[in-house]
């Protein structure tokens, strides 16, 4: 089986990022860039199902700017076979981004998408769920486990309260949770190797896709700040204080 | 034109999460709560203040939340509603961007704040800057953040109970089990307290540390990412961005050094207690009170000091 891999360029996790003072957006010049945290779960199954013998051919894609490329080569280094670069500088919404992977899917013919739940700068939650919408396909989100079965998919899904199972026809759409696994470093062979696997690179409009934000910013702002309260030296007073000042408990 | 809210329930009552987005939505028009689920569901989201209007379908293929079909239901409903609600809960962020989709409308998730019908404010980079964004769409797809809007009460209305009409089903998916976890306690987003712990706990048969804490002030029990890692506590007690997001009006935060995405989930708490054995600990900078010390000497003589009165 055939596995597409959309991976996102966004400003590293460990990063805290600067509201820019004109309110237009957040400071992402000179600022660490990596790949979605959640995609490198959906890269590291990918993997897996390739070396279980599932998989056959892994391709990663990405949208954005030219610099995705290197989210691309991650992606290569941790397995993946190929890499196509959807290059464009301005917003892409999850909304745009589904539609742009909908035409590579239909040129590509993968017989699974997976990709990450979230990507931690807009954290809007919606590609997968739109890729499968737009495609027709069945989606199986926030999962914990894959695996095939029936001629199809059998996936453990976290829900709120617990787990639930569904099986799902194929082709099919999945998005990573946490605990699927623990995505592998690439060894430094394994870098070297992926300089030379190829990536391709489209434009949106190669593709036939409108990708107009449909939303506007008006203004970015930080949120109100949190004082720092003072320390407490017993658990007495924090009892007491929690009781007499604050009234909570 | 009315506003829909997709309404999660547990097959009787109504979450607070729903009731937190029957608030958000009421500022956009009347509301019409759609209930996938049984009479008494129906019937306790009829007794929300602000509902109109309850649609109802108690067909199979909704029964077990599953996307395709309800996304589906959602299009059919669509063209008398200029708004579509759901809670930004596991369900409502499943089904509402498939339903935006297929609408070819851009979801706006987790919305902490509504500026006028088309125009909304969203946490984006784990709650570290707030944008407020305005959308072309016509019609508006939408999950809301339950802890920045106050619940409606439970209480007080009587709208009228229709059935809602029938959507095909897409046949794509199939529910097979669930393993859902029965807790006396109270559910996370909902509590009026929370007790979390970290990866300090070191392992999973400590967090009962937490958790008799917890039972002593009727509290939800929560989890770091880092714990959650470990496999100390179950994923969906995470508390942070890509876990839940909690405000209670008392939030006490074990063995939690305090990264980004831990504060993303609860930093809007009334009151927050931070015991950490490390003083220099990010969480003692956003903590209202802040207690240095070893969690398994101190969590004990906390939990005896709430015996007393």
């Amino acid at each position: 089986m055939k596995l597409l891999v959309p991976v996102k360029r966004v400003v590293d996790y460990n990063v805290k990022v600067r509201v820019k003072a004109d309110g237009t957006g957040v400071e992402t010049a000179n600022v660490k860039m990596s790949m979605n945290p959640f995609d490198e779960i959906a890269v590291e199954e990918a993997v897996r199902l390739k070396e279980k013998g599932v998989a056959t051919e892994i391709v990663a894609v990405s949208a954005g700017p030219a610099a995705c490329q290197e989210q691309i080569r991650t992606a290569l280094a941790m397995g993946a076979d190929r890499g196509i670069l959807i290059e464009h500088d301005g917003v892409l919404e999850p909304l745009a981004v589904a539609k742009l992977l909908k035409a590579v899917v239909e040129k590509e013919q993968p017989q699974l998408v997976i990709l990450g739940k979230q990507a931690i700068d807009d954290d809007m939650n919606a590609t997968g769920q739109m890729l499968a919408a737009l495609l027709g396909w069945p989606q199986g989100t926030y999962i914990s486990k894959i695996e095939p079965a029936d001629g199809g998919l059998k996936i453990t899904r976290e829900v709120d309260g617990g787990l639930e199972t569904l099986q799902l026809k194929l082709p099919a759409i999945v998005t990573t949770d946490l605990r699927l696994n623990e995505p592998r470093y690439a060894s430094l062979p394994n870098i070297m190797k992926a300089r030379k696997k190829p990536i391709e690179t489209v434009k949106p409009g190669d593709l036939g896709v409108d990708v107009t934000p449909r939303l506007s910013v008006v203004k970015v702002e930080e949120p109100p700040k949190r004082q720092a309260g003072k320390k407490v030296g017993s658990v007495q007073e924090l009892v007491e204080k929690l009781r007499n000042e604050a009234k909570v408990i | 034109m009315a506003v829909l809210v997709l309404v999660d329930h547990d097959g009787a009552a109504v979450t607070q999460p729903t009731r937190s987005t029957v608030a958000a939505a009421e500022k956009l028009g009347e509301v019409h709560a759609l209930v996938l689920g049984p009479k008494a569901a129906a019937e306790a989201a009829a007794k929300l203040p602000g509902v109109a209007k309850v649609l109802q379908s108690e067909a199979e293929q909704y029964a077990h939340g599953l996307a395709e079909p309800i996304a589906a239901l959602l299009v059919a409903l669509a063209p008398n509603y200029s708004h579509l609600l759901a809670p930004a809960s596991a369900a409502g962020k499943n089904v509402m961007p498939r339903a935006a989709a297929l609408l070819d409308v851009q979801v706006i998730s987790d919305i902490a704040g509504v500026v006028d019908a088309d125009t909304f404010v969203r946490p984006i980079y784990a709650g570290n800057a707030l944008a407020t964004v305005k959308s072309a769409d016509p019609k508006k797809v939408i999950t809301v953040r339950a802890a920045s809007f106050d619940p409606v009460p439970a209480e007080g209305g009587s709208a009228p109970i229709e059935a809602a009409p029938a959507a095909d089903d897409p046949g794509l998916s199939q529910f097979l089990g669930a393993e859902i976890v029965k807790s006396e306690r109270p559910e996370l987003t909902a509590a009026r307290i929370v007790v979390s712990g970290g990866r300090a706990m070191g392992s999973a048969e400590n967090f009962h540390i937490i958790e008799s804490v917890a039972d002593k002030l009727g509290a939800a029990v929560g989890a770091s990412r880092a714990a959650v890692d470990a496999g100390y506590a179950p994923n969906d007690h995470q508390v942070g961005q890509t876990g839940k997001i909690v405000a209670p009006d008392l939030y006490i935060a074990v063995g939690i050094s305090g990264a980004i995405q831990h504060l993303a989930g609860m930093k809007d708490s009334k009151v927050i207690v931070a015991i950490n054995k490390d003083e220099e600990a990010p969480i003692f900078q956003v903590a209202d009170y802040g207690l240095v010390g070893d969690l398994f000497k101190l969590m004990p003589e906390f939990e005896a000091e709430l015996g007393k009165k």
